[in-house]
């Protein structure tokens, strides 16, 4: 499994809040993602958090400082809405563009993506939200505006247009470090046969330990708190999620 | 010492280049055939579609520098795409003609016999074996490789770890791969060196020495 640390960026900081919310300055984002890439990450997303607001991404600066001393792959995401965008993208320096608000307006963009740039690139971004029956609605904006879709079909429709991986966020457990949304990821996880980033809600190497008890291990996990209050290292969950990868192949 | 990058518009080019700053080369990335062949070494790198990559580099006239570069005995990194490209053909989405350097074709991962479908993309750090055979260029570019290094592997086809000019295999979901091949004064690795911190950038290190 795949270790990745998750910066989201406004204004030039890394912040981090609560559920999407209550927003606070961590770091510097060129520098925490040297510091992650040193400390052993396979991977480092940043998530431009205020895209939306200014209707488009504004960490492309970031992004080339970034790829100098960071040897690992890139995802960027937030604002970007069209193949030219994509392109500014992986010219700065990424590898792959996470897409939520621009698949939910228009479908087929992530396919002219995938087959300009190829599915690797293309990851179809959700922001699932649990709601009152039981179900996960898909949000835009941070978690605050609701789209009207069922997360499940969402993937459905995502996979079909060619993601080439899902990254899967629980607004509910973002930033709460209280463990993930389990029974999402199980849902999605057992109707996709794309590579799931599950993002939203690790705290503690229980939390990781309970996803494996359930006999299925997303491709990767997403981390921004636990490792932006160093309540973990990237080495500490890298040589657990190792070591949870080698009990799942072992049975 | 110059390396020449291959820019035929597929890929992470900025990558590629600043892992090579870091390993105390020179990049110099161009789509003209002569500034390439006038570089000490090659890297022809690429992402994506198998079909849309040959078409790009065709397109370009740069199918030739990869020919002229094995014909003088330059040392050339393919990787990824760039690895599948010096094949025969593909069987990605229908069946294409690669540039024919390295007998052999690149092939789908066979759907998994599990309870669940195999997950494709390949998307992992994956450990790789080199094969006992793997000496000259293939020797020197695996040095160092150890059963603790990984390397970020991000694809849905591959070679046959059986291909005669396997040089290292890995393997996903039980099947067994090539994850580097070699051919004279050509090496060529499915996963991306460039993206594979320090194991990967020590292996760009020994290209470029």
């Amino acid at each position: 499994m795949r270790v990745i640390a998750r910066l989201d960026v406004k204004n030039e900081w890394v912040i981090k809040g609560i559920q999407m919310e209550g927003l606070r300055k961590v770091g510097d984002p060129i520098e925490l993602a040297r510091a992650y890439y040193e400390a052993g990450v396979h991977e480092i997303i940043f998530m431009d958090a205020v895209a939306s607001l200014y209707d488009r991404n504004s960490l492309f600066h970031i992004i080339e400082g970034a790829c100098q001393n960071v040897f690992i792959p890139i995802v960027i995401g937030g604002g970007l809405r069209s193949l030219e965008d994509v392109s500014s993208a992986l010219l700065a320096g990424a590898d792959k563009v996470a897409i939520n608000t621009a698949a939910v307006n228009n479908l087929s963009l992530v396919s002219q993506i995938a087959s300009r740039f190829g599915s690797q690139c293309m990851v179809g971004s959700i922001e699932a939200k649990r709601q009152a029956d039981g179900s996960w609605q898909a949000y835009v904006d941070n978690g605050r505006e609701p789209t009207g879709l069922n997360v499940l079909e969402w993937v459905r429709e995502l996979e079909a247009a060619g993601v080439g991986e899902i990254l899967l966020t629980s607004v509910d457990q973002d930033g709460t470090k209280r463990g993930f949304d389990v029974e999402l990821f199980s849902a999605v996880n057992a109707i996709t046969s794309r590579p799931l980033i599950l993002s939203g809600g690790y705290g503690a190497r229980k939390h990781l330990q309970a996803l494996s008890a359930g006999g299925q291990m997303p491709n990767a996990i997403a981390v921004g708190s636990v490792f932006h209050y160093n309540k973990a290292t990237p080495g500490d969950l890298i040589s657990l999620s190792d070591s949870l990868d080698e009990k799942a192949l072992a049975a | 010492m110059r390396v020449g990058v291959i820019d035929y518009g597929a890929g992470n080019l900025r990558s590629v280049a600043n892992a090579l700053h870091h390993v105390g080369a020179q990049p110099v990335v161009s789509d003209d055939a002569e500034t390439l062949l006038a570089c000490e070494r090659l890297i022809f790198p690429g992402v994506g579609a198998f079909a849309y990559g040959k078409q790009a580099l065709v397109s370009r006239g740069l199918d030739r520098v990869v020919s002229e570069a094995a014909a003088r005995k330059t040392q050339l990194l393919g990787i990824c795409v760039g690895m599948q490209l010096l094949f025969d053909r593909s069987q990605e989405f229908g069946d294409h003609e690669g540039l024919g350097l390295i007998p052999g074709e690149i092939e789908a991962f066979a759907p998994g016999g599990g309870a669940q479908p195999l997950r494709l993309p390949n998307v992992n750090w994956l450990p790789i074996a080199p094969m006992s055979k793997a000496g000259g260029l293939a020797g020197r570019l695996l040095d160092g490789v150890t059963e603790r290094s990984r390397f970020y592997f991000v694809h849905s086809y591959h070679a046959q770890s059986a291909n005669p000019f396997a040089v290292a295999r890995a393997q996903y979901g039980g099947q067994p791969f090539a994850a580097a091949v070699a051919k004279g004064s050509i090496f060529a690795t499915q996963f991306h060196p460039e993206k594979s911190g320090p194991d990967g950038l020590k292996m760009l290190k020994n290209f470029v020495n």
